[in-house]
């Protein structure tokens, strides 16, 4: 048995940096929210804890720990702890396939900024979006009440329409890269012109963006989509039993999938690590301070698109559920499956040429 | 014992054990929940098998959108001890019995038939059913290939089977 130990712990630290910056950017997410809702509102927002509010985070999340933790009599012991877990866990998994920079050389050593490098990058995103469910679906029936089982199959139903929708608009994208690799992909938006910034996909795929923007909300349970945590009329929602920390994994999961589909959607659609207009193949003897300037330009990107989803939640009312139901089925998933269409005809056209 | 060996042990062990639990749960949520362990059990003999595709397919396709529906289903009809028929009439268990030792009999059969398949790799035999790290076929490119060229008919004939499926669950779903 021979394992590359070395190996082994530079991807445990890799692991270990990408869950807590998860968690960190998750935990100042909710900060953002309020400041921004409070923009929005013309109020100032949480603004006693420390400078700006910026122990607010802190605060918060204390007080999700001291609260007490209510285990209902009648519910299913097991399933119940195991349902904020298991959507934590999927929340975080995603991020195992995403390409954070480029290479690093640490003690002559090329390190990757990519824990798995796997050549169906794009399927496994997929997997583990429709594992998610699972998370919200065991809580909801757990708790043993028929308003957050109901709830449950609210949010269950449209996390599965929107995957759907999802997957065609990806499909469109995966004709033009011809790979499922995150990194292959990311590779193939930096060789365009302008410092790869003519090369990245939302120029080529528009529609399918937007699409994937769409379906990515819904299934990050925000506004407009988010019936199933209704908290004035539709009854909270499958977590209404939970209190505590157990319900505090429930909403940081939210925060942490939108954040992971902030990267997903700048890596897919929007170059990835490439900064634009910069070319980096010819900047290569900067080693160690390519692979930043990247990461932080994959920041920047990140840093917009949750913005833009904070900003769509404080800007726009909620969707009745068979309005919902109907922009995801008859809306989204045949303008999907025309993208998919026109995309191969047109790829096809300029091979043959 | 190498590293794969364990694995292959580990994932065996797991997979079995969970199709037991998913008999023996008295809760039919708990089956549906341990049937999902069993998916990632063998899609974790996918990927000892170099077949990341299938092991990502499968996973996406069975535990994630079958067994979601199922989940709904159970869920919903919310079966339990006092719900579930009683009396099960010998006949259909005699017929169960019988059932399943023919398939039982169809297994061992192709287990024992594997044997004779041995396949030269690099100098090496190896034995068909079981190159783990080595086989390249279920790695998407190569499925892909193989699906649009060399069974192309009976894969659109079952994508057709599937459209009929689709028409048929709307049709039943329709109001009046």
């Amino acid at each position: 048995m021979n394992i590359d130990w070395i190996l082994v712990l530079e991807k445990f630290i890799l692991i270990a940096v990408v869950v807590f910056a998860s968690l960190g950017i998750a935990m100042y997410e909710t900060w953002g929210e309020r400041k921004i809702a409070a923009i929005l509102q013309d109020r100032r927002g949480p603004n006693r804890a420390g400078p700006f509010g910026l122990f607010q985070p802190l605060a918060d999340g204390l007080k999700l720990f001291m609260k007490e933790e209510i285990i209902p009599n009648s519910s299913n012991k097991f399933l119940f702890v195991l349902g904020p877990s298991l959507a934590m866990m999927a929340a975080m998994m995603t991020s195992a396939v995403i390409p954070w920079g480029g290479t690093i050389t640490v003690f002559d050593r090329q390190v990757s900024l990519q824990i798995a490098d796997v050549n169906i990058g794009v399927l496994y995103i997929f997997a583990v979006v429709s594992l998610g469910v699972y998370g919200i679906m065991i809580g909801g029936w757990a708790s043993n009440n028929k308003f957050s089982l109901m709830a449950a199959l609210r949010a269950a139903s449209q996390a599965i329409s929107y995957e759907l929708a999802m997957g065609l608009s990806l499909i469109a994208l995966l004709f033009m890269s011809g790979s499922l690799s995150m990194r292959q992909i990311v590779e193939n938006q930096m060789a365009g012109d302008w410092g790869g910034f003519l090369g990245w996909n939302f120029l080529y795929q528009p529609l399918g963006f937007l699409i994937f923007l769409v379906a990515a909300f819904a299934e990050c349970n925000r506004t407009p989509f988010d019936l199933p945590e209704a908290e004035n009329e539709l009854n909270f929602g499958y977590h209404q039993e939970y209190s505590s920390m157990k319900l505090g994994f429930y909403l940081f999961a939210e925060y942490i999938n939108m954040f992971i589909s902030s990267v997903i959607m700048a890596t897919l659609f929007f170059g990835g690590y490439d900064m634009p207009f910069f070319n980096e193949a010819a900047h290569a003897d900067w080693g160690n301070w390519l692979a930043l300037i990247g990461t932080v330009a994959l920041m920047a990107k990140v840093l917009f698109f949750i913005f833009l989803f904070m900003w769509v939640r404080w800007t726009i009312p909620r969707f009745r559920y068979d309005q919902l139901m109907d922009l995801g089925w008859k809306k989204l998933v045949p303008l999907a499956l025309a993208n998919m269409l026109i995309t191969g005809a047109v790829v096809l056209w300029l091979e043959s040429k | 014992m190498s590293l794969v060996e364990i694995i292959f042990w580990f994932l065996s062990g797991l997979a079995l054990i969970s199709a037991i639990m998913v008999l023996l749960s008295k809760n039919p949520v708990h089956s549906v929940l341990w049937l999902i362990a069993v998916f990632f059990a063998i899609s974790g003999h996918y990927i000892l098998l170099n077949a990341q595709f299938l092991a990502i397919v499968n996973l996406i396709v069975y535990a994630g959108a079958i067994m979601v529906l199922f989940l709904f289903v159970i869920m919903l009809m919310n079966q339990n001890a006092e719900t579930e028929p009683r009396s099960k009439s010998t006949w259909i268990k005699l017929a169960g019995a019988i059932a399943g030792g023919c398939l039982l009999i169809v297994v061992v059969a192709a287990v024992r038939d594997s044997e004779n398949l041995i396949q030269n790799i690099g100098g090496k035999a190896y034995a068909k059913t079981a190159v783990t790290t080595h086989g390249e076929i279920g790695l998407i490119e190569n499925l892909g290939r193989v699906l649009f060229t060399q069974y192309v008919v009976p894969f659109e004939i079952s994508s057709v089977l599937f459209l009929s499926a689709m028409v048929g669950a709307v049709v039943i779903g329709k109001k009046d």
